[in-house]
């Protein structure tokens, strides 16, 4: 149903945008919840998965390699540099989005 | 919820149970399984019935279906471009597989299946495969380039790659976690207001009505809130597909 008829598409969106039951412009942003709840769960969430896959990795390169304790360690820090680097991309914006 | 001994018990309403009787048992048919089937039923009816006037005009089944259908479209093919359409099927079944599992969990007597890490996982999983095999299928070997950015120095090589592995594979876990842990909260905070409503209502006379009172008070703003959490983390989950399809389509 593709034919502008003296504009009705565009009225009807900016009406909608005005009553805020649409996010306004192509909801910039990702259009993720932005709440400080929202936010603050995500990183938090970001943090920890990353740790975890970072000690998974870790134990079971260990337990093949029989070199415990040292790649667990080794992997624990790059598990956290991970979760450091998921949440700064949570905040900066996406590299090639708006392309 | 240790915190009253045995009178609080928040966590026995996510337990499995087999449905269906010894057929059910002897092939473990529990009740997550049977709202799993529920919840598909009802999307494929809610199409298939809601669009089978094919009105101009929509009627009340049909506007929800064609609702749900642009909202998901303009979703992908907002966060994935023109490219996104082929996707689109995929990240629409999954939105409505999740939205109607959070809520159908809402209804009294009804299972949250999307409140079991099983289920999540295996979703962001299925999500991790497909966006690696799409990536792997467009771009070939140069997808191993999205582990190593461009103008890095070649120094720092053993740092920056299994960091950002690490960073690539926590992606079904930050997603499954996320889901999972939303519904389990919630659904742990209605059953520790409702059992407050029990207990308080139980003391005597006026006190225990208009004490137990408030909790219900909480708990119908609970479950406001719920509702919108349910819609919420469906369409997290289906935002945040639809940005991992567009890194393998585009790969930066």
């Amino acid at each position: 149903m593709g034919d502008e008829r003296d504009g009705f598409e565009r009225r009807l969106r900016e009406a909608r945008a005005r009553q805020g039951l649409d996010k306004p412009a192509g909801s910039s942003g990702g259009g993720l919840p932005t709440g400080p709840w929202g936010i603050g769960f995500r990183a938090g969430v970001e943090v920890v998965s990353a740790l975890v896959v970072g000690i998974v990795i870790g134990l079971l390169l260990d337990r093949w390699l029989g070199t415990w304790p040292w790649l667990f360690l080794l992997f624990f820090v790059a598990g956290s540099a991970a979760g450091i680097l998921n949440v700064y991309r949570l905040f900066s914006p996406r590299r090639g989005r708006r392309e | 919820m240790a915190a009253e001994g045995k009178a609080i018990d928040a966590l026995s309403q996510f337990e499995l149970v087999p449905v269906l009787g010894a057929v059910g048992r002897s092939v473990g048919f529990s009740q997550a399984s049977a709202h799993m089937l529920l919840a598909v039923g009802l999307i494929t009816g809610l199409m298939i019935w809601g669009m089978s006037r094919r009105a101009v005009v929509p009627g009340r089944l049909q506007a929800v279906a064609e609702s749900a259908y642009e909202f998901v479209h303009d979703l992908v093919v907002g966060q994935v471009g023109d490219e996104g359409k082929r996707f689109f099927p995929f990240v629409f079944s999954l939105f409505m597989f999740v939205l109607f599992g959070n809520l159908l969990g809402m209804l009294p007597y009804a299972f949250t299946f999307t409140s079991h890490i099983a289920v999540t996982f295996a979703l962001a999983a299925v999500v991790f495969i497909l966006v690696t095999v799409v990536a792997l299928a467009i771009h070939g070997t140069h997808f191993f380039s999205y582990f190593f950015p461009e103008g890095a120095p070649k120094l720092l090589a053993p740092l920056i790659i299994p960091i950002e592995i690490i960073s690539y594979l926590s992606r079904p876990v930050s997603l499954s976690v996320r889901l999972f842990a939303n519904m389990v909260a919630g659904h742990v905070m209605l059953k520790v207001f409702a059992t407050f409503v029990v207990m308080i209502g139980s003391a005597a006379g006026i006190v225990g009505i208009l004490g137990a009172a408030l909790p219900l008070a909480v708990n119908v703003a609970l479950v406001g809130f719920e509702l919108l959490v349910a819609f919420l983390q469906a369409y997290v989950f289906a935002i945040l597909t639809s940005i991992y399809l567009h890194d393998a389509v585009h790969l930066h």
